[in-house]
């Protein structure tokens, strides 16, 4: 088992995230998480899949998704080859007491206040993985009221 | 000049050269089945829209062109499921179209509404839902060349009422283009010459042909390629025909119920070719006991069959014709009589055989020689599923493509009829006989007043032993004899029946009445006949590789 992080470009048509998603499915896996969105062309939406997997049965589901008709192309995003963010919300328990020591935690992690109340703060972070899962933890003693993540994005790093 | 939306569905199946169309009428298709009563297709009206399907699939079958179906939506589209997925395993081109309500009333739960482009989507090579009348030509003149090209399989076009009532200009396109679909035709040179040193210094080789060479019509280039190699061939279920099974060198069919000499020859090779076929768990037993000693060359159209359950050495993704041309150009011989000696002896030690009593029942095994030898072989046979779809396999001797049509993959009982009704409307020069089960042969029957109509003599060979006899078979080796719900001896008189239905019925129950009731079937040629032969209630299908197993644990015959 291991993380694979698998972008498809498909085409930007009704249906093709059901016939994608139903690859996964069929085999009993499930999707940590998936990006949709336009790309550079109007016509072509691409798909960033992240999964956990036997590494034969995802090269399988690999060859399945390029024998869709929607399908225009599926690449393998190693960690090292290729650029990854992903953005959270998270909204923290925020008495008027530790609103300082919970601000200088968020400096550290470069989180963006965007919405604060008496009771609640609520930060937007982006980065890596690694660093949301982090600041995360280290925010998860004050109590998460709520906290969600858009799922990965990633793009090929260009060769020289 | 604009037309209707259900004329440019008749006039695109008209483009495509469309002879049959096989399908039911219901309330949304209105529109088009209006448009079909003058059209130049000859419309085959089923009675139950799966009988439709199955229809379609046999034609495809026997014809090597694409079957196209006609129903409604709702009912009439689920109907058709078992269909679409029976012809998805087998890699059978279909285009299928289904009414469905209209657009404005899409998620509605309206009448006779299902969303079938959801159901079928891991059923079908792809599905269309036409959301406006001006793609409805380019989607039709799509699905046509998806099913028929690259691996085949159905496509399914769902089209809603409001389209095929809508108006719009009518131009066919000449040409596809889909960005997302170019399949591989051409094997890669190096690959194929790497293929042929490999076989030229094998020892032990074998080629193991599949369903892909009869749907690249390749049996030709495949007999060419044993010619000059001598090596031996065993086929799969769907790959019979491909090389004749009379020749000394043909091992026929592997897999759980193929022969010990076929099953010897694969696990004791050195090198597997592996030609338009998927390694399927019915041929392959244990599948890390399966080729402990071979190398394995694998050609075939899918990428994804590829390495799927075998490592493969030497891939060759591309059209089995187009590389088995490529690779007889340059390939010689194998040094190999040692082994080609090694098999003739196993295959006449260990032969195909049944005990023969001299009273009692007749043995199904009996009735499926004699069809053989009572249409000296040219008959083109459809199964049904279980025991009677093995011992067709087994015992009835194929020599040409196309002759054997059988639900592989699926295992669809009820499939024989109909797909008998398709292939004798595509060969009418051939005598077609539906060796079925007295229960498979129950799951479509309504069908038989199909084959009455269009006056086709198709045979029907019910080798009733008044059980679901492969399932009783699996309780009798492996389920302590507990015969729980297999028996159906409370059966219908399958000759009156045949009457009701304006066929001929027949029925056999002594061995020595067999030979006269084939041939009198055989001398009617304007209606279908039944042949209802009383066979031995508890036979086996021998050899036998049980699931899982290896073929050390073959079953040869009977335990005392």
């Amino acid at each position: 088992m291991s993380q694979h992080i698998i972008s498809v470009r498909v085409e930007n048509k009704f249906g093709v995230l059901a016939r994608v998603a139903g690859l996964f499915s069929a085999r009993g896996y499930n999707i940590d998480s998936l990006a949709v969105s336009k790309t550079e062309h109007d016509d072509i939406s691409v798909m960033t899949i992240v999964v956990n997997g036997d590494d034969r049965i995802l090269e399988q589901v690999k060859k399945q998704l390029n024998k869709l008709i929607d399908v225009i192309k599926v690449s393998d995003h190693a960690q090292s080859s290729s650029i990854q963010r992903e953005l959270a919300l998270i909204k923290l328990n925020c008495p008027a007491a530790k609103r300082g020591e919970i601000l200088q935690l968020a400096e550290l992690f470069k989180a963006e206040v965007a919405d604060i109340s008496l009771k609640t703060i609520t930060f937007s972070i982006k980065g890596h993985t690694e660093k949301i899962d982090r600041f995360i933890e280290l925010a998860s003693p004050y109590g998460i009221k709520e906290s969600m993540r858009t799922g990965l994005v990633s793009i090929l790093k260009e060769k020289d | 000049m604009k037309i209707k939306g259900s004329q440019i569905i008749v006039e695109s199946l008209i483009k495509e050269n469309v002879e049959y169309l096989f399908g039911y009428p219901g309330g949304v298709v209105i529109p088009i089945f209006h448009e079909l009563y003058h059209a130049p297709i000859k419309f085959v009206l089923s009675r139950h829209e799966q009988g439709a399907i199955h229809a379609a699939d046999g034609y495809a079958r026997a014809s090597g062109r694409t079957g196209v179906v006609l129903a409604t939506s709702g009912p009439g589209a689920t109907n058709l499921i078992t269909g679409i997925a029976t012809a998805h395993l087998d890699s059978v081109p279909l285009v299928v179209l289904t009414g469905q309500v209209s657009t404005n009333m899409i998620g509605n739960d309206a009448f006779q509404e299902v969303d079938i482009t959801g159901i079928t989507r891991p059923i079908s090579k792809h599905n269309y839902l036409v959301q406006d009348i001006k793609d409805l030509a380019r989607i039709i003149k799509e699905a046509f060349y998806i099913a028929s090209t690259g691996r085949p399989g159905p496509v399914l076009i769902d089209i809603p009422v409001d389209i095929s009532n809508g108006m719009y200009d009518f131009e066919y396109p000449k040409e596809v283009s889909i960005r997302g679909y170019k399949p591989t035709y051409d094997g890669h040179p190096v690959q194929i010459s790497k293929a042929c040193r490999l076989i030229e210094s094998s020892k032990k080789p074998i080629i193991y042909a599949g369903g892909g060479v009869v749907i690249s019509n390749a049996a030709e280039e495949l007999r060419e390629l044993v010619k000059k190699t001598g090596i031996p061939v065993t086929t799969t279920l769907l790959g019979m025909g491909t090389y004749p099974e009379t020749d000394p060198l043909s091992m026929e069919m592997l897999g759980m119920h193929g022969t010990y000499y076929a099953n010897y020859a694969v696990h004791n090779s050195d090198l597997l070719i592996a030609i338009g076929a998927r390694f399927d768990d019915r041929v392959t037993g244990k599948i890390s006991d399966f080729i402990p000693n071979a190398k394995v060359i694998h050609i075939d159209i899918d990428p994804a069959s590829v390495s799927k359950n075998v490592l493969v050495d030497i891939p060759i993704v591309g059209d089995c014709k187009k590389i088995l041309k490529e690779m007889n150009k340059e390939i010689k011989a194998p040094k190999i009589e040692e082994w080609v000696n090694e098999l003739k002896k196993v295959k006449e030690d260990n032969p195909l055989q049944y005990e023969m009593k001299e009273k009692g029942d007749i043995k199904p095994q009996y009735v499926v020689e004699q069809l053989y030898k009572l249409t000296e072989g040219k008959a083109i046979i459809t199964t049904e599923v279980g025991q009677n779809q093995m011992w067709a396999a087994q015992f009835f001797k194929y020599t040409e493509p196309r002759t054997f049509i059988s639900s592989g993959g699926l295992g669809t009982m009820g499939f024989g009829l109909p797909a008998a009704i398709g292939a004798q409307l595509a060969r009418p020069d051939k005598r077609v006989i539906d060796i079925a089960g007295d229960g498979s042969i129950q799951m479509n029957i309504q069908e038989l007043i199909v084959a009455a109509q269009h006056k086709l003599p198709i045979i029907i060979a019910i080798l009733n032993n008044g059980f679901l006899g492969m399932v009783r078979q699996w309780q009798q080796l492996f389920w302590d004899k507990r015969y729980s719900h297999t028996c159906i001896n409370f059966a219908p008189d399958f000759v009156k029946l045949a009457e009701a239905y304006g066929c001929v019925g027949i029925r056999v129950t002594e061995q020595k009445e067999v030979d006269a009731a084939i041939k009198k079937a055989l001398s009617i040629t304007d209606k279908p006949i039944i042949i209802d032969f009383k066979v031995c209630k508890e036979e086996n299908v021998y050899p036998m590789v049980p699931a899982g197993k290896t073929i050390k644990e073959t079953i040869m015959r009977e335990l005392a």
